[in-house]
């Protein structure tokens, strides 16, 4: 892929000061989006995922902050824009869907409102100042935010503009902030956990309609699930995510068929799958760590089952087995070693 | 449909009025003192047969459930008898009295509020700032002091020292101003009368500051944990990854919600600045319904306190009935 990336995250690091410490929600991540592209963030909860989309957003919550890295968008640096060149990006170029729908839409204010609001705050219908006088822009906005209804898949948009968050079912609510978050057209959609709050019968309708998306508009995604199932079927490429740090990289074929890392493998395990023969699933033994006191090596030792006295030594690098095939363990790195592999970067080793 | 609802609560009062008038009613006759002993003795020596000529003309001879019956009776066609003392219909003096008193809340709670609201929403959107805990300090001082007590203090700085506002009374003497609604602001305003309104207005300052600082104290510190609460909702979030400029942020998405539990605050509230401002009023000479019916009180003047309570209890419950509409507007999930 010689194309430049949508979006190249590079080192990131975003800490949370807390009493017992700092807390490195997330730790050093690279990564890279290409434009069009659907990369799975998949981990356990409080590994970093949301942690990640938020920092590119740069919507951090204070004290948190972002402490090292860059945020690489279209070439861009996010991270040396102003707090008003952010907001510009944020809604129009980048935009995000969350988790639990209802409590996302705000409960005061009808629907089809709140998808105009993001129409109206970057001033994609043109009007004429003042702006809430313009009846004809107005109309055209309204037009605009029924279309966008259609499209996600909202039947009778003309009588659900009206409407309030909570007269919505669930599966409405999420496609109305699906709405909000295409509204713009924007080139990147930063999805955090779309469907985890919904039934699985909605939530298969949901990614269907975000593959149309991204299939239609080219339109980036990532996608931050805990499912490993789910960014199988709708990812081209996936993240396994560790406390804090990336673990395992690679196409999703490669990344579900052979999994390098011991913690994608034990995930793998944990999913019941229906056809096969009756067997106990395998849980990963222990629970996640805690980020404000990580041991100083690989922090999934303490539960894996490879694990040997020297993974918890030191940090481990991240070993580039192919072109776009990464795995952070000891085992690759020894491998890497015999094979007389170059360090790339301080956290890389690779065979180029 | 909602003009008929709200009619339907207005009804809904009556019922209301007329239990808070019978215990009113009870607990009066059940005090020690007698109304014809008090206005007797102020009058010197009279003849027993003069006593119990009033006794009669008052009905305070009969059994107690006889005069509920006369008063039951005589409110069910309006008339809520008169006053032993003056000796004129209570209606007629409370209706004197009432633009005084509501003229004062409304004074004392637009002072509350437009300190509340700018040091509730400040102090949420920069909690632990200084700016926070100054305020909220100052809040705590504004819930503590007692209202006479700030009054006698405003006075002392404001009208004996610095000789900037008046001491006592609505308007000055020697102000004209022609009565439409009783409250000499509007009254001034709407008669185009601008030094009556300047006047008026200097009178209202500082018992309105006096009433209203520890409303302010109150909603200011609810509006501060309400709006530190919406801060941190997922909508808020959202209303930012949208590209919403940060005032927008606060006074749309947070604020906005943020407003459900603060009128419910604010409401009962204007309960209190109705009807407990006899201390404020008498502080500034306030010649308004809370001085009326201490003193009614005091003389034992029965139907003037039972005229009274309803109304207050009327008031009370139409200030309710105020916020539950701001409600249905504020939160869509509840109707009338």
């Amino acid at each position: 892929m010689t194309q430049e990336p949508l979006l190249e995250l590079r080192n990131l690091t975003t800490v949370f000061p807390t009493r017992r410490g700092e807390v490195r929600a997330v730790e050093s991540v690279n990564l890279s989006l290409a434009p069009g592209e659907v990369l799975g963030l998949v981990g356990e909860s409080g590994c970093g995922k949301s942690t990640v989309l938020l920092s590119i957003m740069r919507l951090i919550r204070r004290p948190g902050h972002i402490a090292e890295g860059e945020i690489r968008f279209q070439g861009r640096d996010l991270r040396a824009l102003s707090e008003g060149e952010m907001r510009r990006v944020r809604g129009r170029e980048i935009a995000m869907i969350f988790q639990d729908p209802l409590s996302t839409l705000n409960p005061a204010f009808r629907v089809g409102d709140q998808i105009r609001e993001s129409l109206r705050l970057h001033h994609i219908v043109d009007g004429r100042w003042p702006w809430p006088l313009d009846m004809g822009a107005r109309r055209r906005e309204k037009e605009r935010v029924i279309q966008l209804m259609e499209e996600v898949g909202i039947p009778s948009p003309d009588a659900r503009y009206k409407a309030y968050p909570h007269e919505f079912s669930g599966g409405m609510q999420q496609r109305a902030l699906i709405a909000i978050a295409l509204a713009c057209e924007p080139r990147l959609i930063l999805a955090d956990e779309p469907t985890t709050a919904l039934d699985v019968t909605i939530q298969a309708q949901i990614l269907d309609l975000m593959k149309r998306i991204n299939e239609r508009r080219g339109t980036g995604i990532i996608l931050v699930t805990h499912d490993l199932g789910v960014a199988a079927e709708f990812c081209h490429r996936i993240a396994v995510m560790y406390a804090g740090r990336i673990v395992e990289m690679g196409s999703v074929d490669e990344v579900i068929e052979s999994p390098q890392h011991p913690y994608t493998q034990g995930l793998l395990d944990c999913i019941p799958r229906l056809g096969r023969e009756r067997q106990p699933l395998s849980p990963i033994p222990g629970n996640v760590p805690d980020l404000a006191t990580l041991p100083p090596g690989c922090s999934f030792a303490p539960r894996c089952p490879l694990a040997r006295p020297v993974c918890e030594s030191g940090p481990i690098p991240m070993v580039r087995l192919a072109r776009d095939r990464r795995s952070r363990c000891l085992r690759h790195v020894d491998f890497a070693r015999e094979q007389g592999w170059t360090w790339g970067t301080e956290y890389e080793i690779s065979n180029q | 449909m909602r003009a008929i609802k709200v009619l339907e609560r207005i009804l809904a009062t009556i019922p209301i009025m007329f239990g808070v008038a019978i215990m009113v009613f009870i607990f009066m006759r059940l005090t020690p003192g007698d109304p014809v002993d008090i206005m007797m003795g102020a009058g010197g020596a009279v003849g027993a047969g003069e006593i119990e000529q009033l006794r009669a003309e008052f009905h305070l001879d009969e059994p107690i459930h006889i005069q509920l019956w006369y008063f039951l009776r005589d409110a069910a066609r309006g008339d809520l008898g008169n006053s032993y003392i003056k000796k004129r219909p209570t209606m007629e003096l409370i209706a004197e009295r009432l633009p005084a008193t509501i003229e004062l809340a409304l004074g004392a709670l637009f002072f509350a509020l437009i300190i509340a609201f700018p040091i509730g929403i400040l102090s949420a959107v920069k909690q632990n700032s200084w700016l926070d805990r100054f305020s909220m300090a100052g809040a705590f001082l504004g819930i503590s002091m007692p209202a006479f007590w700030l009054g006698i203090v405003l006075i002392l700085i404001f009208s004996v020292k610095l000789r900037w506002l008046p001491v006592q009374g609505r308007i000055s003497y020697d102000v004209n101003l022609q009565e439409i609604t009783g409250l000499y602001v509007v009254d001034s305003i709407l008669t185009r009368n601008w030094p009556a309104l300047k006047d008026a207005l200097r009178h209202l300052i500082l018992p309105s500051i006096a009433l209203g600082a520890a409303v302010a104290a109150i909603v200011a510190r609810v509006l501060r944990s309400s709006m530190l609460e919406t801060l941190r909702a997922d909508y808020v979030t959202l209303a930012r990854a949208k590209g919403a400029p940060e005032h927008r942020v606060v006074l749309r998405h947070a604020l906005r919600n943020a407003l459900i539990p603060t009128v419910t605050v604010i409401g009962l509230q204007v309960g209190v600045l109705l009807g407990g401002n006899m201390i404020v009023e008498t502080v500034f000479g306030w010649p308004g319904l809370g001085r009326l019916v201490v003193d009614a009180i005091f003389n034992r003047d029965f139907p003037l306190v039972q005229a009274s309570v309803m109304v207050y209890a009327f008031t009370f419950v139409i200030a309710n009935l105020i916020v539950d509409i701001l409600y249905t507007y504020l939160n869509p999930k509840i109707t009338l």
